[in-house]
């Protein structure tokens, strides 16, 4: 299953551009918005006004008869469901019979250009009656509360109990238990590039091409093969360049299947461009969630037990909020060994747009909670915040009690090198008033071991094809956002086929075109499609070295490559170039498709107790930060001056892509901690622009410093892990921590606004007021 | 239902675009992003916001940075207007365009054609700009990917590539 990487000759390479770079810096890249649809209709949605609403009347037939309007759509188009979790698909494209929050589209029009569509919407007659409407979970879970949704008592959409080891006993042995609540803001992706579809619809042939912004061409395929029962072989769904995603993109998303169901209802070609405030109140992003942390450690630092209630408030569908709340509680495990854990998440719905997957999925508020406790606790035991962490090391390989693989596991060198670089022992409690340093600790998954659909299939396949004019083209379904990975599939084809990486090129994400392929979420692409890369060119080379043998009439077990040259042996005289082994491969052949795949073995796959597939993966990455604040007691203002931070990721295939995916995702770990946050008067977004959502400019953004740890994952493609995702969560931590060594406040909200800064300062200033008249008085 | 009234009288806008001077009509409110994106199909502006929040659509007016989403066409009457699509020569990348290639200043690339743009207008009028002055000229156009430290870079090293 694994390749050892050939050290010598990659150890040193500081990483390749991306392949479709070029295209990106000179504007030739076409992204949904850009591709021509100077002849499609205009497609525009008509939201709900209301958070809560039985629909008495929805009337369209004003709109339908409007000059220049030729289609409108609504819920009675699309009596089926959507969603992620085949058990949790309770969301219609457009309502129907009820409302759930503000924003939820009701109806769509088509027509000519966007001011007659936008004419149409406004005569739409619709009558509702309303409900009572929710906006916090405390609300929403009131024994007297209306339920969102009439099979789910409580408005809880899951509840999630489970112990492993004995906790109580692991409190009653500890030197020290303590509980805290922490609360975190819900935030956005905020990809820069706003939602767009482009749906084309024949009614001759009876197909339907979508090219959207998905992260998930597949699953978005399947949905609206479902929601307009049409036979699944004759739509497509192309992904074009997509501006981000984060995993707004990582479900099949409303807009989407509403611009299908317009394209066919037209007959044509619809675009729909969603606005900045739609793209906002689309979401699908990180809940508002409440925790409840209780730990135990001894005097050496050494943890005995956890204790974790985590309460999301996941919106009004389901999305993938069964998912989150597992996550929070399983990726409690596999950072530390924790003798004893225990875990109780509630996902609540309430009248808002639905929260989804985020950069993080699941375990970055808890594991903020988690580091935090852990400072604190450290501190009142007078133990350094490193060393209280490499007191609960794991040793790889092992499983945690909730049966999470740990194959490979480089936190302990990740916490060397911050310690190290940011000089922590010379500084720590040496800087001036007002100058703090704080670390944290956190982990991810290398892909989900279990998919969403258990179909069977593998996880992951990659199609090589080889033809007379020598180029290598690889086809993955894999959806590269920006992450980089078409280039992580080239090097992959490239280093085992040991030919030049411009010899390569790569088709992605065209469900007629390449296989199958889940999608980019739970960083499962390097994983999982690195090792179906890496197989798939095993096995062309394969095919190659038989033809070289052929011609050069030699045994293919003598057969090397090297550098596009075949020779048998160190035989030098005997050498075939690349192009005539190509050529001597296709006599009698034509041109050659190879297939390699990627499957997950069962033990991979989690734990038999309920919900246990989520949070097992075959490699989890591993990161250590160090972050460096000054706050400015007169306005709160927190700035951070420099963040240093480990991450292992197995083996990195290109360490120019791994040191930007690192950087970009601590720094999106700061815009939560610092700022972002969306905020609803009434279920109304105040939030929606990119100037209400607070996020770091260049300006304040800090000089990021990233080391990065090769364990060599034995399952890993050449060893590597994933690198996007993991060092995130510990950014809001290793800030708190830090503003707490600068101004020795805690503080147990998210984000870190000046004006909580402020409200902690001006409080303590009060105490101390109070504190020294009392001691005057007496 | 009545029918919508005719679209609004159009008039004639000259401009440079890209070193060529052109002719087009355009309505008087249309905005410079739509005219280059679906008149002049110059694709590479793009649309991030509602209007001004994000620099993604940044081109040069006379040089000088401008987010084309709050500008009026008519407002480049005889100007000189540049998008990414014209910095490159015969095909050879211009130095900012090989330096967030090169230095991964750019991972989705959707903010990458505006932060070029705004970073070009800086080279041009300070060849070698302070890691501070950098980060001003940028501050209007916001990237959700790098965490802006590879941006930061690329601008430094087409910098020290003229010099």
């Amino acid at each position: 299953m694994t390749m050892a990487p050939d050290q010598t000759r990659l150890a040193k390479r500081p990483g390749v551009p991306l392949i479709d770079g070029i295209d990106k810096v000179t504007g030739k890249a076409r992204y949904t918005a850009d591709l021509d649809h100077s002849d499609a209709l205009v497609g525009r949605l008509f939201r709900s006004p209301f958070s809560h609403a039985d629909i008495i009347r929805l009337d369209v037939s004003k709109a339908r008869a409007l000059d220049g309007v030729v289609a409108v759509v609504t819920g009675d188009d699309c009596p089926h469901t959507y969603g992620v979790l085949p058990i949790a698909m309770n969301e219609y494209p457009l309502s129907r019979g009820r409302v759930r929050y503000r924003g939820e589209p009701v109806a769509a029009v088509a027509a000519i250009d966007a001011e007659t569509a936008e004419r149409a919407l406004g005569l739409i007659e619709f009558e509702v009656k309303e409900l009572p409407a929710y906006y916090t979970s405390a609300d929403a879970r009131a024994a007297d509360a209306v339920l969102l949704h009439d099979n789910k008592p409580g408005n809880i959409e899951r509840d999630v109990h489970n112990e492993f080891g004995d906790v109580r006993q692991g409190f009653a042995a500890a030197d020290l238990v303590r509980e805290e609540k922490f609360s975190c803001a819900e935030i956005n992706h905020a990809q820069i590039e706003p939602h767009a579809s482009l749906a084309e619809y024949d009614p001759a042939t009876n197909r339907l091409t979508v090219q959207t912004v998905s992260q998930v061409g597949y699953y978005l395929h399947l949905m609206i093969a479902q929601c307009l029962e049409m036979d699944s072989s004759r739509i497509r769904v192309i992904k074009p360049f997509i501006g981000g995603g984060f995993g707004a993109r990582v479900e099949a998303l409303n807009f989407e299947i509403i611009t299908a169901l317009l394209a066919r209802a037209s007959a044509g070609k619809v675009m729909m461009q969603l606005t900045r405030e739609e793209t906002f109140i689309t979401h699908r992003a990180r809940p508002q969630t409440d925790i409840r942390l209780k730990l135990g450690m001894n005097k050496d630092g050494r943890m005995t037990a956890c204790e974790c209630e985590v309460v999301q408030r996941g919106g009004a569908y389901a999305g993938y909020g069964i998912i989150t709340i597992l996550y929070a509680g399983a990726l409690l495990q596999g950072l530390y060994d924790i003798p004893a854990v225990k875990y109780d998440g509630y996902r609540v719905y309430a009248n808002l747009p639905p929260c989804g997957a985020m950069r993080g999925h699941g375990s970055v508020d808890m594991r903020h909670a988690f580091e935090c406790l852990v400072d604190r606790m450290a501190r009142e035991l007078g133990l350094d915040p490193f060393a209280v962490r490499r007191a609960n090391l794991l040793q790889a390989p092992t499983r945690t009690m909730n049966d999470l693989m740990v194959n490979s596991y480089g936190l302990a060198e990740c916490l060397d090198k911050v310690e190290r670089a940011s000089g922590w022992r010379e500084r720590l409690g040496k800087l001036p008033p007002g100058k703090g340093l704080g670390m944290a600790c956190s982990h991810y998954v290398s892909g989900a071991a279990k998919p969403i659909h258990r179909t069977g299939e593998p996880h992951a396949v990659v199609n090589l094809r080889l033809d007379f004019d020598g180029g290598v083209t690889a086809l993955t379904g894999a959806a590269d956002i920006g992450q980089g990975s078409s280039t992580m599939v080239a090097i992959a084809v490239a280093e085992t086929l040991d030919i030049s990486l411009d010899r390569i090129r790569v088709i992605a994400a065209d469900t007629a075109v390449t296989p199958k392929d889940n999608g980019a979420y739970s960083s499962r692409i390097t994983f999982m499609v690195g090792n179906a890369a890496i197989d798939a060119a095993k096995k062309l080379k394969a095919v190659l070295i038989v033809a070289a043998a052929r011609k050069l009439e030699a045994r293919a077990e003598d057969i090397e490559c090297v550098g596009e040259v075949f020779r048998v042996g160190t035989g030098k005289q005997s050498t075939l170039p690349f192009a005539d082994v190509v050529a001597a491969a296709l006599v009698d052949e034509g041109a050659i498709t190879v297939k390699g795949t990627f499957t997950t073995p069962p033990e991979a796959q989690g734990g038999k107790h309920r919900g246990g597939a989520v949070g097992s993966t075959m490699g989890f990455s591993y990161a250590a930060q160090v972050v460096e604040v000054s706050i400015d007691d007169a306005s709160g203002l927190v700035t951070v001056d420099k963040v240093w931070v480990a991450l292992d990721c197995g083996y990195a295939i290109n360490p120019l892509a791994v040191e930007g995916q690192v950087e970009g995702s601590v720094w999106m770990g700061m815009g939560q901690a610092m700022c972002e946050e969306t905020r609803y008067l009434d279920g109304l977004p105040a939030h929606a622009s990119l100037l209400e959502y607070r996020m770091p400019t260049i300006a304040e953004s800090p000089p990021i410093e990233v080391q990065i740890v090769e364990t060599n994952d034995p399952y890993g493609p050449f060893g590597a892990k994933e690198a996007s995702e993991g060092a995130l969560a510990g950014f809001p931590p290793a800030l708190v921590n830090a503003i707490a060594n600068a101004i020795g406040i805690d503080l147990d909200e998210l984000p870190v606004t000046p004006d909580r800064v402020m409200d902690a300062l001006i409080q303590r200033r009060r105490q101390a007021r109070l504190a020294s008249s009392k001691k005057a008085a007496s | 239902m009545h029918a919508p009234g005719p679209p609004p009288k159009k008039r004639l806008l000259r401009l440079r675009l890209n070193g060529r001077w052109r002719e087009d009509a355009v309505a008087e409110k249309e905005l410079l992003v739509d005219y280059l994106r679906d008149v002049a199909h110059l694709t590479g502006v793009k649309t991030g916001c509602d209007g001004g929040e994000c620099g993604a659509c940044t081109v040069l007016v006379d040089g000088e940075a401008v987010p084309s989403c709050i500008t009026l066409a008519v407002r480049c009457e005889g100007r000189d207007v540049e998008t990414i699509e014209g910095l490159a020569t015969q095909g050879r990348l211009n130095r900012l365009q090989r330096a967030f290639h090169e230095k991964l200043g750019t991972q989705c690339g959707f903010c990458t054609p505006g932060m070029i743009m705004a970073a070009e207008a800086l080279l041009r009028r300070n060849p070698n700009p302070s890691d501070k002055e950098i980060r001003t000229a940028l501050s209007g156009n916001l990237c959700r990917c790098t965490g802006y430290v590879k941006i930061i870079e690329s601008v430094q090293a087409a910098a020290e590539s003229a010099s």
